[in-house]
């Protein structure tokens, strides 16, 4: 039977018709393309008049397939599949040809336009002819929720869901949760103190009957998919049972090794060989530190061992495997500091007086390395004057082009810690002044009264090469102001380098373990920039706070909010519909070479050592493609994606080709009748 | 028709008709068939075999005499590279009811088809210049035409590309390998014989790969680095890929038996790809870089260079011919006359 295919063309108010002559494309496809019955052209297919002439159609045409070239099908594919399926088609009956972000939006030539969307939708046309009716997978959403990371946004969304009634696993890689905004003092543009604001949403999330912690412990697999994944975490040994430790802290005090504190102090403080990495740490249950602990170095101390009133040291703890399902999952990751000795320029590492925005940010935290107190590397000598750098591996194309967005309102803060704290002279040396929040062009005008001084230029080079009597035994800022358009040396005693914010080492390989992308930087991906950005294209995968990008604590803090109010939406709905779009393997022709058994992303593919074949999960399966490419017997296929639904699709989008070019592409193993010479 | 020379087959209608014809191959298909033993006794019992020029004298012009589809089945080995293999192809299937393209030349082009990275000149020059072998003080090299005392004299056109069988004319079976073996000869001859063929087009042989019927043991796959044959020697129990050494029975038709990694002998895959694939090469390319276990770039590059020194060869050793690019790029002058090729070709032929 033939089918009857109905056509669409979209010309999105300008968007497509601007550039597109998108009559003459449904006119064209109405009168040349094969089975097709109506074609039309609408202003606005999205619009609900448009979905109702599709639904219309169908029934008074007999529509059995329709194609609407509109935007890229990530955008509207769903409005018109619920649409055929409200004119009572199969939704998956439908093909989107994208003629806007593939044709019209990428060029000005109207002719070539034309011609091209009447390729693509010759394209649509020839594939849609091979689409199989499909059902959409029913599955029950687990209440439970994985939040991996417990940073402000981690702990942001942790606590609304478990308020809202559902279980929550928390987890967190170093010993504690709190972040890095457990590290600052104050907090811009408002300067309250960054412990009081975040230790009572700590502690909350520590005691909350629905949150379970999981510190020290990081995420080793995830498979399955919305609704339903399965998570594998190592929970690491800390060498002290949780059960027993009150957390008295005896163990540290006793300790007799001494480490420098690389994580929470920044390397500016020291911690002892068993420690809780800061007063309010939660859980405030210690760590020993294998590497430099005197016991597991060199057999003999147990001090912490018997000093401890509960017996909860347990030098024989192994590393644990825990396994959970959950019904979706929070990404909060956050964030690391740039490297500044990438830029041997500025001198961090080699003049000791230079110090990192974090190392500045414990040194003045009261409960810091100095107390509080803003002193030079000897611990002891105040500065006369200070200089801040901005743009630290940010917005330079050796680095990072973006802008790290939170740099500028930090240097201010600084700037007014130290002018607060100290009798020097502060001074600014940025590219852009970026304060656009609420507060914070107010915060620098403060700053500007208050004596901060600011040269815009970029730092050339932070040196200790003295030329003059007032630079020497100092360091020399080299920078050109531009606004005065002078080279100017500037002697100051210490240099703070605001280092650009990035991903986290191992976001890539996180990234890949629960399958979503990341920007070549390594920031996460958003399923929508504008309209969906704590989505991710893998249903069941929020992402909040700096993860996705630089931000800073409001804007982490409603990420985590706004995850999770997309989390309860879906764990309230009980349902979620999968796409039928999965992989199946022909048993018959699996000879069981294995070769598609560790590809999978998804971990959907499973052996079965009796028949000696692979197997699909569907419910695992995300349809994505890998195995089908790899399988070297080609015995997966891929529904909505079989090879004569894309073969078709190459053979319409070539349209216009001369008959032997289709026939070099496409028909040449067909074994077509050719001339034969006479007897 | 019935000329007085034709008469002699044709009368026979007891008898089923058979020919068998080798065009660009080694030979050894031809050999394969008597590789059946004491059975061809029971072929040339049931059959009428009515052309096979390795083995026993027959004349071109008798088969053109015949008419159209009296040769009930024609196995036919070797590709197409000359205008008179062209010749040959479409003069036999138009006289034939089934035409078997008969092992992995006329499957796929298999080792001569390897030749289609040269051009005619390339070949030329090695084959009658350039090799240590060669004493040719006056370079000669075939022509078309050649001018003699006796009037002008004739050889057939070698063209820049083998083709399989399948690319000249319409082919209605299959036998797959290089040579295909005897059992699944036998078998196929015997499906014939009773009438008990599988759907036209249908290529001869299991719809599985050889992994299927290898015995060895198998694992998931990660590859740290591909070894040559001569650089190991492996154990003979583990999947023979999974010991580093490239082994195309992932990928290879089943119908073998998997006889070569059972005496610790890769897979080379000249029963060609499984049903229904494209492009065997590609997809052994694919299921290849889809277990080598690395994710830094440099090293995926060294253990390719390093492992798999000629990709062409190793993974198209066979089907090159057949594969979606078919041959290297051919000077642009070249493709022109290329195009031209099959009317040259009948020109030539016929003249």
């Amino acid at each position: 039977m033939a089918e009857r295919i109905g056509v669409y063309v979209c010309h999105c108010g300008s968007n497509i018709a601007g550039t597109i002559d998108v009559e003459e494309v449904a006119r064209w496809a109405g009168a040349n393309l094969e089975d097709v019955v109506v074609a039309k052209d609408y202003k606005f297919m999205c619009s609900s008049s448009g979905q109702q002439m599709i639904e219309e159609d169908i029934k008074t045409h007999n529509l059995t397939r329709v194609v609407v070239a509109a935007c890229s099908p990530q955008l509207h594919e769903r409005t018109f599949r619920r649409a055929c399926q409200n004119g009572g088609l199969n939704p998956y009956l439908f093909q989107m040809a994208n003629i806007r972000e593939h044709i019209s939006w990428v060029t000005t030539d109207k002719a070539a336009a034309t011609e091209k969307a009447k390729a693509i939708v010759a394209a649509a046309v020839r594939r849609v002819r091979h689409h199989k009716p499909l059902e959409p997978l029913p599955v029950q959403v687990n209440p439970r929720t994985l939040v991996v990371g417990g940073g402000i946004a981690g702990i942001q969304a942790a606590l609304e869901l478990a308020d809202a009634g559902y279980p929550v696993i928390l987890l967190e890689r170093e010993p504690s949760i709190g972040g890095h905004m457990a590290q600052f003092d104050k907090t811009f543009p408002t300067l309250d103190c960054s412990a009081c604001i975040l230790t009572p949403k700590m502690s909350e999330a520590g005691q909350h009957p629905n949150i379970k912690l999981l510190t020290y412990s990081e995420l080793e697999e995830v498979s399955g998919s919305i609704g339903h994944f399965k998570v594998k975490i190592r929970k690491r040994a800390r060498f002290v049972r949780e059960d027993r430790c009150t957390g008295c802290g005896i163990c540290v005090e006793k300790c007799p090794t001494k480490v420098r504190d690389d994580a929470f102090e920044a390397g500016l403080g020291f911690r002892k060989g068993i420690y809780i990495p800061f007063a309010q740490a939660v859980p405030r249950i210690p760590v020993i530190d294998k590497e430099h602990c005197i016991y597991f170095t060199r057999g003999k101390c147990q001090i912490c061992g018997k000093f401890c009133p509960t017996d909860a040291i347990d030098y024989d703890q192994k590393d644990e495997i825990l396994e959970f399902e959950v019904g979706n999952i929070i990404l909060a990751t956050g964030w690391k500091m740039f490297d500044c000795t990438r830029i041997p320029q500025y001198g961090y590492g080699r003049l000791p007086n230079v110090f990192t925005a974090l190392e500045f940010e414990r040194m003045c935290n009261a409960a810091g390395p100095t107390g509080g107190k803003i002193v030079l590397r000897d611990g002891k000598t105040e500065p006369r004057r200070v200089a801040i750098i901005h743009c630290v591996g940010s917005r330079d194309i050796n680095y990072n082009e973006y802008c790290s967005g939170i740099c500028c309102m930090a240097a201010l803060k600084f700037g007014h810690l130290v002018l607060e704290k100290t009798k020097a002279e502060v001074y600014s040396f940025y590219i852009d002044m970026r304060t656009n929040q609420k507060g914070y062009e107010e915060f620098y005008q403060r700053l500007l009264e208050e004596g901060m001084k600011f040269v815009r230029g970029k730092v050339a080079e932070v040196t200790n090469a003295d030329r003059t009597e007032e630079e020497k035994g100092r360091l020399v800022v080299q920078v050109e102001d531009t606004l005065t358009g002078r080279q100017r040396r500037i002697p100051v005693d210490m240099v703070i380098l605001m280092g650009a914010l990035e991903p986290q080492e191992d976001a890539f390989e996180l990234a890949r373990k629960v399958g979503i992308s990341c920007s070549t930087a390594g920031w996460f991906t958003e399923r929508h920039p504008k309209l969906d950005p704590v989505a991710t294209m893998t249903d069941g995968v929020f992402i909040a706070g700096c993860c996705q990008g630089p931000k800073d604590i409001p804007a982490s803090v409603a990420q985590g909010a706004a995850a999770a109010a997309r989390v309860a939406g879906l764990i309230s709905r009980g349902t979620v519909w999968i796409e039928p779009i999965v992989a199946s393997i022909d048993e018959e022709k699996c000879s069981g070479c294995r070769i598609c058994n560790n590809l999978c992303p998804f971990n959907a593919i499973e052996f079965d050592p009796v028949k000696q074949v692979s197997r699909v999960i569907v419910a695992l399966c995300k349809g994505c493609g890998t195995c089908i490419a790899a399988c070297p017997a080609k015995a997966i296929t891929g529904a909505h994606f079989a090879d004569e639904q894309m073969m078709a699709e190459l053979e319409g989008a070539l349209w216009d080709a001369s008959e032997e070019a289709l026939a070099a592409i496409v028909g040449s193993k067909s074994q077509q009748e050719l001339p034969v010479i006479g007897a | 028709m019935s000329g007085p020379s034709a008469t002699w087959s044709v009368e026979n209608k007891t008898k089923p008709k058979l020919a068998l014809y080798w065009a660009a191959s080694c030979g050894g298909c031809e050999i394969a068939v008597l590789a059946i033993d004491e059975k061809i006794l029971q072929v040339a019992d049931h059959f009428d075999i009515i052309f096979w020029p390795c083995v026993v004298d027959g004349k071109v012009r008798d088969i053109e005499k015949l008419p159209d589809g009296a040769i009930d089945v024609c196995l036919f080995n070797g590709g197409i590279r000359t205008s008179e293999q062209e010749y040959m192809a479409r003069l036999l299937r138009q006289k034939s009811r089934i035409l078997v393209a008969f092992g992995s030349c006329a499957h796929e082009g298999c080792i001569p088809g390897l030749a289609n990275l040269s051009t005619r000149e390339e070949i030329f020059n090695t084959v009658y210049r350039d090799s240590v072998s060669t004493d040719n003080p006056t370079k000669v090299v075939p022509q078309t035409e050649t001018e003699v005392a006796e009037g002008t004299i004739h050889l057939p056109l070698f063209y820049d590309t083998l083709r399989p069988l399948a690319d000249v004319v319409p082919v209605d079976y299959t036998l797959p390998g290089c040579p295909p073996e005897a059992e699944n000869i036998w078998e196929a001859l015997q499906a014939i014989m009773d009438g008990q063929l599988p759907p036209r087009g249908a290529v001869i042989g299991k719809q599985t790969t050889v992994c299927d019927e290898c015995p060895r043991t198998r694992s998931e796959k990660k590859i740290k680095g591909f070894k040559r044959i001569w650089q190991v020697i492996p154990d003979d129990t583990t999947c023979l890929l999974e010991q580093g050494i490239i082994c195309c029975g992932i990928a290879t038709r089943a119908g073998c038996g998997a006889k070569c990694p059972q005496v610790n002998s890769p897979c080379i895959g000249c029963h060609g790809p499984n049903e229904g694939v494209e492009d065997f090469g590609a997809r052994m390319m694919a299921a290849l870089s889809s277990v080598i276990d690395s994710k830094d770039p440099a090293e995926i590059e060294r253990i390719i260079s390093e492992g798999i020194p000629d990709p062409v060869g190793m993974l198209y050793r066979f089907s090159l011919a057949s594969s979606l690019l078919k041959r290297s790029r051919l000077p642009r002058r070249q493709e022109k006359a290329e195009a031209g090729q099959p009317q040259m070709a009948m020109a030539a032929a016929k003249g």
